[in-house]
């Protein structure tokens, strides 16, 4: 039997990481959907409806997934963390109830409209279920977000102790919920969230484009998956470069706010001035790898780099070590390693998006096939990305729950017993791991089998707007 | 393990200051217009259950029906008939336990912590009910079919049935997983779901579908009422202490009225007035729901004896809430007024789950 605060956590991370992939997908998808949308009534070209239909098939299906491990989620809250729900519930069962009410209400209502409605509805209703249903997601975002940053930097609130419990009361709303955290939080979330779809966008078109041009094995569509990479090339020329920007200013807006946890993700165990920043780390032996210390590695380091960077542009400037903190400290190596390797995929994505930007620019987007095979192999690691920077936030935050407020091991449901937590961790870990492979199989089948024929009338209405296949082919060639 | 919330204080970082200049001003002089809020949130919570349990609940109905159902074309209509409402319809339990979280912290963590196994069995059925349809049409081979209209039938049968477990749980404090009483009552939602899932294929089919599956509702119907008279009986007999609240003028006149909405029910399926029907559908919910919300009142968790009193939250949070509800829940309603009216009426030729 595992013990009941241990198993809870690892159940809460393993849901929540499972989780985050498809909110991912919708959150970065919906504005693709609503520009695709537009592009569709606006232009009546066939591609738009190829790109507006195919995208919202695997948008369906993320939703659906995304919400069924989501209530899981909110219900977590309650059964396994039940001390931090009734200590925190004053600040945190609010976002939750108006995340319900204002987003997720919206998006699931207006989904219905977007997805079985197109039949159904005139243009304009059609187009505003499409930016209703963008909203949502993002909406969602906001909500959650709010809960968490509050997690990491709690304002506005007072302890008091009713009936012998102490309990965490909102005295400022506005302090709590528009906390230091949040605007941070929320940018580079979403930004990442538009990468990481930009990412396999580009990644599912280049696998296409590759098997048209250098298997010679024929797709349907090439054109549309031309356009599909340009689009997403697009994106990834603005937000790849803006979310390294952006991660190097949180980082230092971080280690003012968390010290320890800033601490943790440059594995600084004592104090000191003139703190390297490893872009490369190679730990002098394994111990260093488990338990790594900034002094023990070899790697590429800018001398006083890490203390630039708390300070803002001193190498000089002091960083606090682990040791000075009272509590003990999170898991330094998850936590470093973490973050080395968001860092470094941030960089590549850089060099992705300007290298095929180039390559699209001297116009051989067809023919660099180490390009595509770059690509292919990157489309899933935007949302590896994902996960590390949100392994660095929480499991940087230990052993904390509400930073400096609140440990983890206090909000654990009292009455959970061993058993009862290591079934659910046990089924939960059989559960989503088939989850987690029926999602990629029904995605990786909507993948292979391309956009919908648009020549099929049947399937379809649109009878309003004249669109053939030939069109199609004219039109989605220098179109993005 | 030190309790580190009692100790924070000490604790913290400096950078945590949690004494912040009170700027709640108007949030803080009491409850909003003096207004009864904690009454409102215990009425509202129930309120937002019985909306999920009605929604939800004919749903749930369809994936019961959808077990009497062979012919692919058959199940497809089945499928279409929910396909752009389960998803609404399904937030309002999300609603419910944010609501409940918002307003009663202490009861959604002592009530979700104390039914731990029975809260991951509702989940598995809804992830399993929510997963089924959408996989059924990402295929057209006979085995995938079969398999995942097996795990829709499984999934919208085993949700409500665990969901009425849970209801009489709470309701009669009762730390038991299972439990006579609970199984009865489970099992009546289970026929009160099936009741609404005739009603909503009245409207959303034509022709032998229709005919076929709206005849199993008023038997369905028959079942529910039988088993709430099991359950009020079985309650009587084994548990005095509940005699008082159960013989109240309050929960005779819900019973009696309970079986006037079943007539009217029978009625409307007769003379195929569908919304008819499933508006007393949705009466016989909501009276469910406000039976077991006036059996418990004032207590709002029997086992801890928790009132309603003692579990609503401070005033700050209550104030704002009670804010946030009152405009986003006209707005909640205007979404599903679009929805509806949207796919009003019967699914048409071709328009199969997948949509487009
Ligand atoms: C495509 C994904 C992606 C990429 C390329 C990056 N990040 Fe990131 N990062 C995230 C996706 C992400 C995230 C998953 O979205 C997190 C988790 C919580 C959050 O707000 O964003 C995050 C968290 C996160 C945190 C922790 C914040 C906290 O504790 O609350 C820091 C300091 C950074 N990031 C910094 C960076 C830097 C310096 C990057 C590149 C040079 C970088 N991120 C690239
Ligand atoms: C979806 C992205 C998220 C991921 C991948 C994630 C990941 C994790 C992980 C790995 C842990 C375990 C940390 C540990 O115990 O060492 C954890 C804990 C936790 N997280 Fe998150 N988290 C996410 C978002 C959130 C959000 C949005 C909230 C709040 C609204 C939240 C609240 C919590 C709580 C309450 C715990 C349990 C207590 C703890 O272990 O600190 N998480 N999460
Ligand atoms: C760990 C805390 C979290 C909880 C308790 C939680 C809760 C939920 C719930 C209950 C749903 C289902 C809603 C429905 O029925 O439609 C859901 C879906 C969703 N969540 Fe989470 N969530 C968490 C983390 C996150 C994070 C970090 C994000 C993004 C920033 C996010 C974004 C979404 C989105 C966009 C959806 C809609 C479904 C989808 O598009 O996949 N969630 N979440």
């Amino acid at each position: 039997m595992i013990e009941p605060a241990l198993a809870s956590r690892l159940q809460f991370a393993l849901t929540t990481i499972v989780h985050i992939i498809f909110p991912v997908m919708s959150m970065g998808l919906a504005p693709f959907l609503v520009y695709f949308t537009w592009k569709d009534i606006r232009t009546g070209k066939p591609v738009y409806e190829q790109l507006r239909r195919f995208w919202t098939k695997i948008f369906a299906v993320s939703f659906v997934v995304g919400t069924v491990t989501g209530i899981v989620l909110e219900f977590e809250f309650g059964t396994n963390f039940a001390a931090f729900s009734t200590a925190a519930g004053e600040l945190f069962g609010g976002p939750l109830a108006v995340e319900g009410m204002m987003a997720f209400m919206l998006e699931a209502t207006f989904l219905g409209v977007f997805v079985f409605g197109r039949k159904r509805v005139g243009d304009v209703l059609y187009m505003i279920s499409a930016v209703a249903v963008g909203l949502g997601t993002w909406l969602s975002a906001v909500w959650i977000l709010v809960a968490n940053s509050w997690m990491q930097t709690p304002r506005g609130y007072e302890l008091v102790v009713e009936d012998g419990q102490t309990i965490v009361s909102l005295v400022d709303p506005i302090a709590a919920y528009a906390n230091p955290r949040f605007p941070w939080m929320f940018v580079h979330m979403q930004n990442a969230a538009v990468l990481s779809v930009a990412l396999f966008m580009a990644g599912v078109a280049a696998y296409h484009l590759f098997r048209h041009y250098h298997w010679e094995y024929p797709v349907d569509h090439p054109e549309f998956w031309e356009t599909t990479l340009k689009v997403a090339i697009v994106v990834m020329l603005l937000t790849a470069p803006f979310q390294v920007l952006h991660g190097d200013a949180y980082a230092r807006h971080v280690a003012e706010t968390q010290p320890q946890k800033f601490a943790a993700m440059e594995a600084v165990w004592e104090t000191d001035s003139y703190v390297p920043e490893y872009i490369f780390a190679v730990p002098t032996d394994l111990d260093d790898l488990l338990n790594p210390r900034a002094k023990e590695i070899f790697g590429i380091g800018i001398p006083g780099g890490a203390s630039w960077l708390v300070s803002g542009g001193d190498p000089s400037a002091e960083i606090t070590g682990l040791n000075e903190f009272e509590t003990q400290a999170p898991p330094v190596a998850i936590v470093f390693w973490s973050f080395r390797m968001m860092v470094a995929l941030g960089f590549w994505f850089v060099l992705l998006a300007f290298w095929a930007g180039y390559r699209w620019w001297r116009g051989q987007l067809r023919e660099d096939d180490l390009l595509h095979k770059s690509l292919m192999a990157s489309s899933l690691l935007g949302i590896f990305a994902v996960e590390l920077g949100w392994i660095v936030t929480e499991v940087g935050r230990q052993p904390w729950v509400i930073q400096g407020v609140m440990k983890t091991a206090d909000g654990v449901s009292p009455g959970l017993t061993g058993f009862e937590a290591t079934l659910t961790l046990v089924g939960f870990g059989v559960v989503y791991l088939g989850l987690l492979s029926l999602y990629t199989y029904v995605v990786a089948r909507i993948v292979r089998a391309g956009p919908p024929a648009i020549d099929e009338r049947s399937v379809d209405d649109a009878s309003d707007r004249p669109a053939s296949s030939s069109q199609a082919a004219a039109a989605g060639g220098e179109d993005d | 393990m030190t309790d580190s919330l009692a100790a924070a204080a000490g604790l913290g970082p400096a950078i945590v200051d949690p004494v912040v200049a009170l700027q709640a001003g108007w949030l803080a002089d009491g409850p909003l217009f003096g207004l009864p809020l904690t009454e409102l949130w215990f009425a509202l919570v129930f309120f937002i259950l019985g909306t999920f349990l009605f929604l939800d609940g004919f749903d749930f109905g369809v994936g019961v029906l959808f077990a009497t159902r062979d012919s692919p074309s058959d199940r497809e209509q089945l499928l279409a008939a929910i396909g752009p409402f389960w998803d609404g319809n399904e937030v309002w339990l999300v609603v419910f336990g944010g609501a409940l979280f918002a307003a009663f912290p202490a009861v959604y963590a002592t009530l979700f912590s104390r039914h731990y196994l029975l809260m991951f069995a509702i989940l598995g059925a809804l992830i399993v009910r929510g997963l089924a349809p959408e996989m059924y049409e990402q295929r057209h081979d006979d085995a995938w079919q079969r398999w995942w209209g097996r795990a829709f039938v499984v999934g919208s049968t085993a949700a409500p049935l665990f969901l009425g477990i849970f209801a009489a749980n709470w309701l009669l404090g009762a730390t038991a997983l299972v439990s006579i009483p609970s199984v009865v009552v489970g099992v009546a939602l289970v026929a009160l779901s099936t009741t609404g899932g005739a009603a909503f294929l009245g409207l959303k089919t034509r022709g032998r579908v229709q005919r076929e599956t709206t005849a199993y509702g008023p038997r369905a119907l028959f079942a529910y009422l039988a088993l709430v008279v099991v359950a009020v009986a079985y309650l009587l007999a084994t548990r005095p202490d509940l005699r008082g609240t159960l013989i109240a003028p309050a929960t005779l006149a819900l019973l009696v009225a309970s079986v006037g909405l079943g007539a009217a029910y029978v009625v409307a399926m007769r003379r195929e007035s569908y919304v008819g029907a499933l508006v007393a559908t949705a009466g016989l919910t909501y009276g469910l729901v406000a039976l077991i919300a006036s059996v418990l009142y004032p207590v709002i968790d029997p086992v801890t004896g928790l009132t309603v009193a003692d579990a609503i939250v401070s005033t700050i949070p209550l104030n704002l809430m009670s804010v946030g509800a009152a405009l986003l829940l006209p707005l909640v309603f205007a979404y599903f007024v679009v929805l509806y009216s949207a796919f009003w009426g019967p699914v048409e030729e071709g328009e199969g789950y997948a949509g487009e």
